[in-house]
């Protein structure tokens, strides 16, 4: 299976490459942008029975260490016939 | 006084900080491998500076897994002190000995610069040595020293009192000029609750000798040694 983790910084922190990302894209001419954010995207390919296992299993990566609570948010799906992108 | 500075695979500081403990303090020196699990009767143990397992995912966040830092969480537990400068302030909270966290600076800038720290606890065993409300030279040198944290703990870090350094004026005002990265309150070194786990981005290690353009960080170095003196004594 696969997951694919997407994480991001929180709603409350500042996050000082989606402001410098946003005023590029509004030189570019892009300006309908009112927000950019930056995260970062996770793909983990791992051994489950079932969907329900992996989905615990990742949460808790995410918990214990592919995301740090204090300043970041985590949403993932779990592909169960996924293969990695090539 | 035996001082442990540990070592991970992409630290750089630890070479200086091992320099003033050894050469200009004169105190008891070791090296602590981050895959030794004995701190080897290390009074003080210091994270220093650098790019711990290269800062993959998050600054700090794969160290703080490395075996010697479930020794370094009991030692601080019973009350061992723990000093993390740099990179080791961002291991101590990435492994929840200090609360928040240290996020990119504001300027996406990697800043290396001399800033002035007030000096807001002299009653700690990292700065029995300076005088109430003193104002510190000390050189920075980071890409991601902002610090962060909620609201809530924010309010009980000022509270009680648990912010040691603040970025402020050569006259020791705090000030958004001074701030050279975006971190909430102007915050440049916090303690917990307990006193006796220190972390700060600045750099005290490099400023311990006048040939460097300082000397305010020996004041810490010697701040450590001389309360393990008192201890022993008394």
């Amino acid at each position: 299976m696969i997951a694919r983790i997407v994480v991001t910084p929180k709603p409350v922190v500042n996050d000082p490459q989606g402001i410098t990302v946003k005023q590029g894209l509004a030189t570019l001419g892009f300006r309908e942008v009112s927000d950019v954010r930056i995260g970062k995207y996770i793909e983990v390919s791992l051994e489950a029975s079932s969907e329900h296992e992996a989905r615990q299993r990742v949460e808790s990566m995410c918990k214990q260490l592919l995301a740090n609570h204090v300043i970041e948010d985590y949403h993932f799906e779990i592909e169960t016939d996924g293969h990695r992108r090539k | 006084m035996k001082f442990g500075v540990v070592v991970f695979p992409g630290t750089w500081s630890d070479r200086d900080c091992g320099w003033v403990i050894d050469q200009v303090l004169g105190a008891e020196l070791q090296y602590l491998w981050h895959k030794d699990a004995d701190l080897k009767g290390s009074d003080c143990v210091i994270l220093p500076g650098g790019f711990a397992y290269g800062d993959y995912l998050r600054t700090g966040a794969i160290a703080r897994f490395a075996p010697v830092m479930e020794k370094i969480e009991e030692f601080a537990d019973r009350g061992g002190l723990v000093w993390g400068i740099c990179n080791g302030f961002q291991i101590l909270c990435e492994a929840g000995l200090l609360p928040g966290a240290l996020i990119r600076n504001a300027s996406l800038e990697y800043r290396c610069q001399w800033t002035n720290l007030a000096v807001e606890r002299t009653d700690l065993q990292f700065t029995s040595k300076c005088t109430e409300r003193e104002v510190i030279r000390v050189p920075i040198s980071h890409g991601e020293g902002n610090y962060f944290a909620d609201p809530a703990t924010l309010s009980r870090l000022e509270q009680r009192g648990q912010v040691v350094f603040r970025y402020c004026d050569d006259t020791g005002h705090v000030t958004n000029n001074a701030n050279p990265n975006g971190s909430m309150h102007n915050i440049a070194g916090i303690v917990n609750a307990r006193g006796n786990v220190l972390g700060m981005m600045p750099h005290p290690e490099r400023c311990a000798e006048a040939e460097l353009g300082g000397t305010d960080g020996l004041k810490l170095f010697r701040s450590v040694a001389e309360s393990a003196m008192k201890v022993l004594v008394s």
